[in-house]
């Protein structure tokens, strides 16, 4: 028996359950979208959403109702409602799952908001890569057609809804919201300036609020259990269940629904088994790659908001990667700063520069020709990126590297002092240069 | 306009994406898709062609192919193996895997086999941290890689052009948190 009630992964977890409409119907499947369009004004839907603490599950974590509400009420023209399946933050695979498993219940949620914030158009942006969820979510939402959910006049209500899905082409900074516009208005996908923000100036101009997949899955829920409900689990702050994707070195990697709030030595011991082999746990990601390595030091502290920021890190993402004591930390901070370089827009000079040189002096710390005056350096340049960009990318860059420095710097010292990697000799430059 | 190299049913692929939008600029990341698919990778007439469709230049047409990795801009192989090196898959051996790619096929990152048939790439995190090492080849994923898996997964290729160990949807390994 699970320790936690599933919710998101409750129907999926059904021997049998393959995600089709009349599976997901027969689970109760729709009736929160019938009731609130037969019944509970849009306002109401907002205010019962704001009540829940619901909060975004993409990474920033900003309360979704309050986000609803920011979208102006007499707006003559078309709003829009854009779902952001485009999940690529290093470590996370979550929505992956939603999406392939279960895919009407992010759908359903779909038509809730869009009917909360007084949208007749939504777009799914999907990873270019997730071939086989797009293949999933369009016959989810032909199904959904054929059935009347969406279309014209759904439920006879005389509410209407077209859901498109829009396909990416290979690019990380398009989960960005202001970037995802943009790669669904056929350019680059390259972070806007706020403001304006999206409320107002979104999608073609016109207000737009862009949520998580995950963030959507659980409006269902929240309409048919109640906000109260919702509110229950987790912390006063941090609502809910939260899917978090653990990786790595540890025994039991998965998707694990839980209390927003459980310890993270809970997650890791219990819900993932430990660490592979018994081994030492030395650092733990807890939010995906934009998030700052915490330590063994850290295994007590709360999965939530709060209690990981207050720790020096973020709850981001919800994906926890797990290192062992062989893990080098300069090693894997190199590897964080080749994604984050390769997949800087390049719009923002320090972070597209900065990331080239942040990464060429880790490199060569690595390769045992490092100078210990580096170490100043890589702290003065993140500083020099850090606030000085358009987007939350140039902060997020610097992560691993500060974090690294702080929590690990004797390591670093090593390095520089012994002119080599103690801990792979040889490994290092499989992955380097890669691109 | 005639077109140069797109078929008049690639045109009506594009043109059959043109009701989903407001504007048909929005378009241009299916486009560049369907054009890829029918030429092999996305050449300049193919792109010029897909400017034509979409009243685009060229050169916008350019600026965003070249932003997006699925986009190749020069000729691969029949089976493109993008191998993930991010972190989680690093961590639990996706070196190996690159390695051992590298030794089967006999070709470096980056390049095409001479009969055609692969090319390697290495690219970052695609999602499936929780079933490390992984690559996608060409529209599947293939996950829990090791390097007698993916010597089957190569063999398959070869003999079927297709494998039946590419993963089917997300496999639920554990759920809602097992005490």
């Amino acid at each position: 028996m699970p320790k936690y009630e599933p919710v998101l992964l409750k129907n999926m977890s059904q021997p049998g359950y393959t995600g089709t409409l009349d599976e997901y119907r027969k689970t109760g499947g729709y009736t929160a979208f019938e009731k609130v369009l037969k019944g509970i004004p849009p306002a109401e839907v907002i205010e019962i959403v704001k009540k829940s603490g619901l909060r975004g599950r993409g990474g920033a974590g900003f309360p979704t109702g309050m986000k609803w509400s920011f979208i102006p009420k007499d707006h003559p023209g078309p709003k829009y409602l854009c779902c952001n399946a485009d999940e690529s933050e290093p470590g996370t695979y979550k929505d992956r799952q939603l999406i392939e498993n279960d895919p009407h219940q992010m759908l359903e949620g779909i038509g809730i908001a869009c009917y909360a914030i007084g949208s007749h158009n939504a777009y799914i942006y999907i990873r270019g890569e997730f071939d086989l969820g797009a293949e999933i979510i369009q016959r989810a939402i032909r199904e959904a057609y054929d059935a009347h959910l969406f279309g014209k006049n759904i439920f006879g209500t005389g509410f209407d809804l077209d859901v498109v899905l829009h396909r990416g082409a290979g690019a990380y900074i398009c989960g960005e919201e202001t970037a995802l516009l943009e790669s669904i208005e056929g350019k680059r996908g390259k972070p806007r300036t706020k403001p304006p923000f999206p409320a107002t100036h979104g999608l073609y101009q016109k207000p737009t609020v862009v949520n998580n997949v995950e963030t959507l899955a659980n409006i269902p829920h929240i309409i048919n259990r109640g906000p109260e409900w919702f509110a229950s689990f987790g912390t006063p702050k941090s609502a809910g269940m939260r899917l978090f994707c653990v990786s790595g070195h540890v025994k039991k990697p998965g998707n694990y629904e839980v209390p927003m709030g459980i310890t993270m030595r809970e997650m890791i011991y219990e819900h993932a088994g430990g660490i592979r082999g018994d081994k030492r746990l030395k650092a733990i990601i807890p939010g995906g790659a934009s998030a700052p390595f915490l330590t063994e030091a850290h295994l007590d502290v709360k999965m939530d908001f709060e209690s990981i920021a207050q720790a020096g890190s973020m709850l981001g993402s919800g994906a926890v990667t797990v290192m062992d004591e062989d893990t080098c930390m300069i090693w894997a901070a190199m590897n964080l700063m080749e994604f984050f370089h390769h997949e800087s827009c390049g719009k923002c000079t320090p972070c597209r520069e900065g990331s080239a040189w942040l990464l060429k002096i880790l490199h060569r710390i690595e390769t045992g020709h490092g100078r210990m005056e580096d170490l100043d350096l890589l702290v003065s340049l993140s500083k020099r990126i850090e606030g000085r960009t358009v987007c939350a990318f140039g902060d997020a860059e610097i992560s691993p590297v500060l974090s690294t420095l702080k929590h690990f710097r004797e390591e670093y010292e090593t390095h520089i002092r012994e002119r080599r990697c103690p801990f792979r000799p040889n490994a290092v430059l499989a992955m380097a240069g890669a691109h | 306009m005639k077109l140069k190299i797109l078929s008049d049913k690639a045109r009506a692929a594009i043109e059959a994406e043109f009701p989903k939008y407001p504007d048909k600029r929005s378009v241009l990341l299916a486009a560049l898709r369907i054009a890829q698919n029918e030429v092999g990778y996305l050449s300049e007439a193919a792109m010029i062609d897909v400017a034509e469709i979409l009243d685009l230049t060229p050169v916008q047409v350019y600026d965003v192919a070249t932003f997006y990795t699925l986009y190749n801009l020069k000729p691969v192989g029949k089976h493109v193996i993008q191998v993930c090196k991010t972190l989680s898959c690093a961590l639990v051996g996706a070196g190996q895997i690159i390695e051992h790619l590298q030794n089967r096929l006999g070709i470096g990152v980056g390049e095409t086999t001479p009969d055609g048939l692969f090319s390697l790439k290495l690219v970052e995190c695609l999602a499936s941290c929780g079933t490390a090492p992984m690559v996608q080849i060409n529209n599947r994923y293939y996950e829990n890689l090791t390097p007698e898996k993916v010597d089957r997964i190569l063999d398959d290729l070869r003999r079927e052009g297709k494998s039946s160990l590419a993963s089917g949807p997300f496999q639920l390994p554990v759920l809602g948190g097992k005490a």
